[in-house]
């Protein structure tokens, strides 16, 4: 069956998201409001600003309809900005969060622009081939709980991890023509919906 | 291999800034505002435009401790500006940590014939464009975003509109062009042949595109999203009205749900004086800001 996955479009990358996801065969769903979210399958939170998308999310309780979709499963998966939204604790930050994943993550975490960069990454998960990653004023996780699987680290920090129904990296697979990662998310939605 | 600074980080910036809001401040809390109300990056500047223009004289990149007080109070991106060719100040600004450089006509220029090589910075930059082929001829020079000019410091969003109708409607040109037809149509634009190429085969810049210089309301950010730009500058528009923290959350929403009239009246209601603003026919050839860039 056709699956019909959300792409959070309230700022950011949410268009190239978009693409890939058709290139995989998906129907997809800009979602901007509360109603957007009825009968998608999985959802992507995309690169963009943290505390723009979080201040976004506050409006009319958009991010809680969020977090119980997570909590009864439904496959999320974030991509830098959207890692972030989904940690428990974020390093010196109030900001709004949807609490979902039991991770710490720190924010710029590789320093400001001048510091952007991309790299070939080993992700076993997608067997021995690297992923070609972009890391734009990137976060990564400093901590994460035992129940949280580590699927890439760059350098000894953790760029890449799955929680269950949650999936969130540090870079941005949006942004090249390896379609792998968002084939792993498709397979997790597959697998929840099977 | 890992490499710093390259042409996809700097575009990737930039589509990451879309849907977003970038505002102009001058101070660390003005700076704190902007990013409170959900702006997607802020412009740090000594001025904004309509004092620029008020002020008259020559306007230069803002002083380097104004650029790291901002830096050093907001989690998101920080840009700032460099005057037309000043390779210099852009260097300068790049040491100083600035996640986009704005090569900007609302300063003065410092070259009257070129631009800066931006192919030769880590930083990326954003330009300003009147039409296609000066926005093509500033992505051959390595800008990694384009925004359009319009009048700044005016409040007044028919330039804008202007630039953003004229650079669609020469895309919209290029995709019916036979191929012959495009060298003639780069000669006569004065565009790279590759990037015309690129524009008449994809129907769209090859980086993302926002809309500056004029935008007051909530209303002209939905306007330019809906005339097809990927996000919004508001330079005077905000800490020049009579309330910028109602109109700075107006204008981020706004740019979000801009194509939903419902939410646009609910948001437009009760935000105060807008900043006052200028007829275009008022400014003299000299004081129009976007005739400046070559």
């Amino acid at each position: 069956m056709k699956k019909r996955v959300g792409v959070l479009a309230l700022q950011g990358a949410f268009r190239e998201h978009r693409q890939v996801l058709e290139n995989l065969g998906c129907d997809v769903v800009e979602v901007r409001k509360s109603s957007d979210l009825k009968g998608i399958h999985g959802l992507i939170i995309p690169g963009g600003e943290s505390t723009t998308i979080g201040k976004l999310l506050m409006i009319d309780e958009m991010g809680e309809r969020i977090k119980d979709l997570g909590m009864k499963d439904l496959p999320i998966f974030g991509t830098c900005a959207g890692m972030i939204l989904l940690s428990k604790t974020i390093i010196d930050s109030d900001q709004y969060r949807l609490n979902l994943m039991d991770t710490v993550v720190e924010r710029n975490a590789f320093g400001r622009q001048v510091a952007s960069f991309e790299t070939d990454l080993l992700v076993p998960a997608m067997g021995p081939h690297l992923v070609r990653a972009v890391f734009i004023r990137a976060p990564y996780l400093r901590e994460v709980a035992p129940n949280v699987g580590i699927l890439s680290e760059f350098e000894g920090k953790i760029v890449f991890a799955r929680q269950g129904n949650l999936l969130a990296s540090a870079f941005h697979p949006e942004l090249t023509q390896d379609l792998r990662v968002h084939q792993y998310f498709l397979d997790m939605i597959n697998e929840h919906w099977a | 291999m890992t490499d710093i600074g390259s042409l996809k980080v700097k575009t990737g910036l930039a589509e990451m800034l879309k849907g977003g809001v970038i505002m102009d401040v001058t101070t660390p809390e003005q700076a704190k505002i902007a990013e409170e109300a959900g702006a997607c990056a802020v412009m740090a500047l000594e001025r904004v435009p309509s004092d620029i223009r008020a002020e008259g004289g020559v306007a230069r990149m803002a002083d380097p401790s104004i650029i790291e007080g901002i830096m050093a109070v907001v989690s998101i991106p920080v840009m700032a500006k460099a005057r037309i060719g000043h390779f210099v100040e852009a260097r300068i600004l790049e040491a100083l940590g600035a996640d986009y450089i704005d090569e900007s006509e609302v300063l003065t220029p410092a070259d009257d014939t070129y631009h800066i090589n931006k192919h030769d910075f880590k930083v990326p930059f954003v330009c300003g464009c009147r039409n296609l082929g000066e926005a093509l001829r500033r992505i051959g020079e390595g800008a990694a975003m384009i925004r359009t000019k319009g009048e700044p410091g005016t409040g007044n969003v028919v330039e804008a509109v202007r630039h953003m109708r004229t650079v669609m409607s020469e895309i919209r040109a290029l995709t019916l062009m036979p191929k012959e037809e495009l060298m003639t149509a780069a000669k006569n634009m004065g565009a790279p042949y590759d990037l015309v190429l690129y524009v008449a085969e994809h129907g769209k810049l090859p980086v993302v595109n926002f809309a500056a210089g004029g935008i007051a309301t909530p209303a002209d950010a939905a306007l330019m999203m809906q005339l097809g730009v990927d996000g919004i500058f508001v330079g005077s528009g905000i800490f020049k009205s009579g309330d910028p923290i109602a109109r700075a959350k107006a204008i981020v929403l706004a740019t979000t749900h801009y194509n939903d009239p419902k939410i646009l009246a609910q948001i437009s209601k009760d935000l105060g004086q807008p900043m006052s603003g200028i007829e275009i026919s008022t400014l003299t050839e000299s004081q129009r800001m976007q005739e400046r860039g070559w």
